[in-house]
């Protein structure tokens, strides 16, 4: 039953003949998945008032002068594509029960995040060797801003993914795995799409 | 009368494994039952609030006899009035009533073990008192907290020349950081427990308002907080790392800094996108409180329950798209005011209907006069008069020339200060028993409510004249002016005395709550005839895990008081429809 219908109902008896009560949760998906999405819906806001701020200071000021974007970020960013196809093959075989499958891609995907964070780390020491400083101009300051909040959600993620991995490597409960799993893919997939709005917001302002 | 079917459907998800503390250690302080972590965010919440109210009290002494006390200079006099007002503002009113109350009635009044997910409600608690202390500390830098005012804003807030421009701002905004982490873990906990754990039978629409008013208030600051935590950090860049994003070019102790092009108002817009949304994080469960304890002491039906969920969920929406109206001044297109005076305007609409509704409510009701319903009565009162002078500062015109006076200060803490603390207190005299198997006094409860009521209208009815006259708030010292009459200064004078008056009321309640904890009168279980299912547990007061056994199985809504067909004046919400006693059908 959808949220509106729910809203609907009416509280009070409504008819002498039999009543059914109602079992349950609201939402037909885990406690877990539920948290996740509001999770995911509250750091939307972050990242979108991150991105209109950064649009009104561009507007505000006429001092933005842009940033040279480092070409490892080309490659950072398909280091992050692939550690979002590793964790989505890494929920198949979870929920498949396959459990070297689930292993393989949940190593691969970890490591390739842990690439991704050191990539952006490099590009953020060649922009400061070339004298692009965090306060010189807006447009470096936003930079350096924007990279650093992504990164450290990803360094979140990391620290359930430890856990997971963890869990893997002692071969313990598959269910409890199979949950973890797929709340971590969700959360690197839309980890890649943010970072893949900021990408594209830098290469063009 | 032939028995009413009741088909009762298995659970859809399995029982929340519930962790069961080892040592006492793991039960008391790092505690992960809500219960317990409810009084943990309560207890800080009041002892942080108590610095706040000392606060108060040196500023109005400040205000009220000029030139008397040479321990209040002018940047003390700023530092008090910024962390009165945040510390009021976020680290009790929102700790409170989502941490505190959110905590402790969630589980229990929608029929669950616990909170969905406890380790991450324990962190919540944690990372809340590392706040408050990182908070607290900034008091002991040099050159002390900032004075830059709880709105923070830029470019003042981080120049020199502005008090705690050092040290006290950058622990300011890192509190702030710290606060909403720990806010979002407890947050995430109160809705996905409303939504997802709830007992058989308790629909969305089963739910009593209380539950309603915190898990809607929730949503609003899991949506607001991120735009306060944008500013915050942003403005921590440019306080340590000296970006300019909000800094425009400014001579700073007659020098030009090395900054420009930064927006100020950019940081107004991120501010009161976080900034409004909070009232309503504040009054929305203070909201549901009321509507709780006014339909139990006034034994009668909630007038309109669901028109009462949906003004919740209209003023929370509607509470996103009006917070420009707190920037009239800050130089915005005439065209872009008249948008946020209008959805300002819209708000009372849905507001209005929930004062008629707790007025009809009374009206013909049984009205018990406990010290929990005078409160609650007082918050009508209250909000109403609050509620009015916004009329008149939402709008444009009038706006303009009140601004920044002693008139804001006056709406404000009418409609967000007296008017939730009101609820505050309602809630505490009536769960009490809940909490501790203890009734508080009730003379003392009499007393604390009628200096306290009092005492409100006689401090705040006063501060609206003072800004008519033109009184500017923030100023240390008025000084002698052309258009404030010397008048002004002995209201100003009767103001900090009643102040203090209402100050002690607040001891004389702190003692109760003490007294009653350890030699109150023992309370009977369930003492008000309650129908919601806190007060329908196995244990009283309720222990871990809340109910025996079993859950409760939930047969009807939380408003089953007096009617005409049951022969008692109450029947809970648990009580299977075939053991309600019901008066014979006369011929």
């Amino acid at each position: 039953m959808s949220i509106l219908s729910q809203l609907m109902e009416k509280p009070w008896p409504q008819s002498n003949g039999a009543t059914v009560l109602k079992a349950g949760p609201s939402i037909s998906r885990t406690p877990t998945e539920v948290g996740l999405l509001f999770f995911l819906a509250s750091i939307t806001g972050l990242f979108t008032l991150l991105l209109i701020s950064y649009n009104g200071r561009i507007l505000l000021g006429n001092d933005w002068v842009p940033v040279p974007d480092p070409t490892i970020l080309w490659i950072n960013t398909v280091i992050l594509i692939f550690s979002s196809i590793a964790f989505h093959r890494a929920r198949k075989n979870a929920r498949a029960s396959k459990v070297t499958g689930i292993k393989k891609n949940l190593l691969v995907a970890g490591l390739l995040t842990f690439g991704f964070l050191a990539g952006q780390t490099i590009a953020s020491l060649q922009l400061y060797e070339l004298g692009y400083y965090v306060s010189n101009n807006p447009a470096n300051s936003f930079f350096y801003l924007l990279t650093s909040i992504h990164a450290l959600h990803l360094i979140g993620g990391l620290f359930v993914w430890m856990r997971t991995q963890y869990r893997a490597q002692l071969g313990i409960d598959l269910s409890k795995i199979t949950v973890s799993i797929e709340l971590c893919a969700i959360y690197w997939h839309y980890l890649l799409v943010v970072w893949l709005i900021i990408f594209v917001l830098l290469l063009t302002t | 009368m032939a028995s009413e079917t009741v088909v009762i459907p298995p659970a859809e998800l399995p029982e929340v494994e519930l962790y069961h503390a080892k040592s006492w250690i793991t039960k008391y302080v790092f505690s992960q039952d809500a219960k317990v972590i409810a009084i943990q965010y309560s207890g800080t919440a009041v002892l942080i609030g108590l610095v706040g109210l000392v606060l108060s009290w040196l500023m109005r002494l400040q205000l009220g006899f000029p030139e008397t006390f040479s321990f209040i200079d002018e940047s003390e006099y700023l530092q008090y009035v910024t962390l009165h007002g945040m510390i009021m503002v976020v680290y009790l009113l929102t700790a409170l009533f989502l941490g505190g109350f959110g905590n402790y009635m969630i589980p229990l009044m929608v029929g669950a073990r616990d909170m969905v997910f406890p380790y991450a409600n324990m962190l919540s608690f944690w990372i809340y008192l590392l706040s408050v202390l990182i908070l607290v500390a900034s008091f002991f830098v040099p050159g002390g907290p900032t004075g830059a005012g709880w709105t923070l804003y830029p470019p003042q807030a981080i120049t020199s020349g502005t008090p705690g421009s050092d040290g006290g701002i950058i622990l300011m905004l890192v509190s702030l950081v710290f606060f909403i982490i720990g806010f979002t873990m407890g947050g995430l906990n109160y809705v996905v427990t409303v939504l997802q754990a709830r007992a058989r039978g308790m629909t969305l629409m089963m739910m009593p308002l209380t539950v309603w008013g915190i898990f809607v208030a929730t949503i609003l600051a899991l949506f607001a907080f991120p735009a306060l935590l944008v500013a915050s950090i942003m403005m921590l860049f440019d306080r340590v790392l000296d970006t300019s994003f909000f800094i425009p070019m400014i001579y700073e102790m007659g020098e030009v800094i090395p900054r420009e092009g930064g927006s100020p108002v950019l940081f107004q817009h991120l501010f009161w996108f976080f900034g409004h949304p909070e009232v309503y994080i504040v009054a929305l469960p203070a909201f549901g409180i009321v509507s709780d304890v006014i339909s139990t002491h006034a034994r009668k039906a909630i007038f309109g329950y669901r028109m009462m969920v949906w003004a919740i969920i209209a003023i929370g929406g509607l509470s996103f798209i009006v917070w420009a109206h707190h920037m009239y001044v800050s130089g915005m297109n005439p065209y872009f005011g008249f948008f946020f005076a209008t959805t300002t305007l819209i708000i009372a609409i849905p507001t209005a209907l929930k004062l008629y509704n707790w007025t009809l409510t009374l009206w013909k009701g049984n009205i018990h006069m406990t010290v929990p319903m005078l409160w609650c009565i007082a918050f009508i009162v209250t909000f109403l008069n609050g509620g009015v002078t916004g009329l008149f500062l939402g709008n444009v015109s009038v706006d303009v020339p009140l601004s920044d006076t002693m008139f804001v200060v006056a709406h404000f803490h009418m409609v967000m200060g007296v008017a939730p603390i009101f609820v505050i207190f309602a809630a505490i005299y009536h769960w009490f028993p809940l909490a501790t198997g203890k009734m508080l006094n009730n003379a003392m409860g009499q007393f604390h409510f009628w200096v306290t009521f009092v005492g409100a209208y006689l401090i705040y009815f006063p501060m609206h004249y003072l800004g008519f006259v033109g009184v500017p708030r923030r100023y240390y010292e008025i000084g002698e002016t052309t258009f404030v009459p010397p008048s002004a200064a002995d209201l100003n004078a009767f103001i900090t005395i009643m102040v203090l008056i209402v100050g002690f009321a607040q001891v004389v309640f702190i003692y109760n709550l003490l007294t009653s904890v350890f030699s109150g009168k023992k309370s009977e279980v369930n003492p008000w005839k309650a129908t919601t299912l806190e007060w329908q547990t196995s244990e009283f007061p309720p222990g871990h895990g809340n109910f025996g056994d079993e859950l409760p199985v939930v047969y009807r809504w939380a408003y089953e008081y007096g009617a005409p067909e049951n022969v008692d004046d109450y029947v809970p919400q648990n009580i299977h429809p075939d053991k309600v006693a019901r008066k014979p059908i006369a011929e």
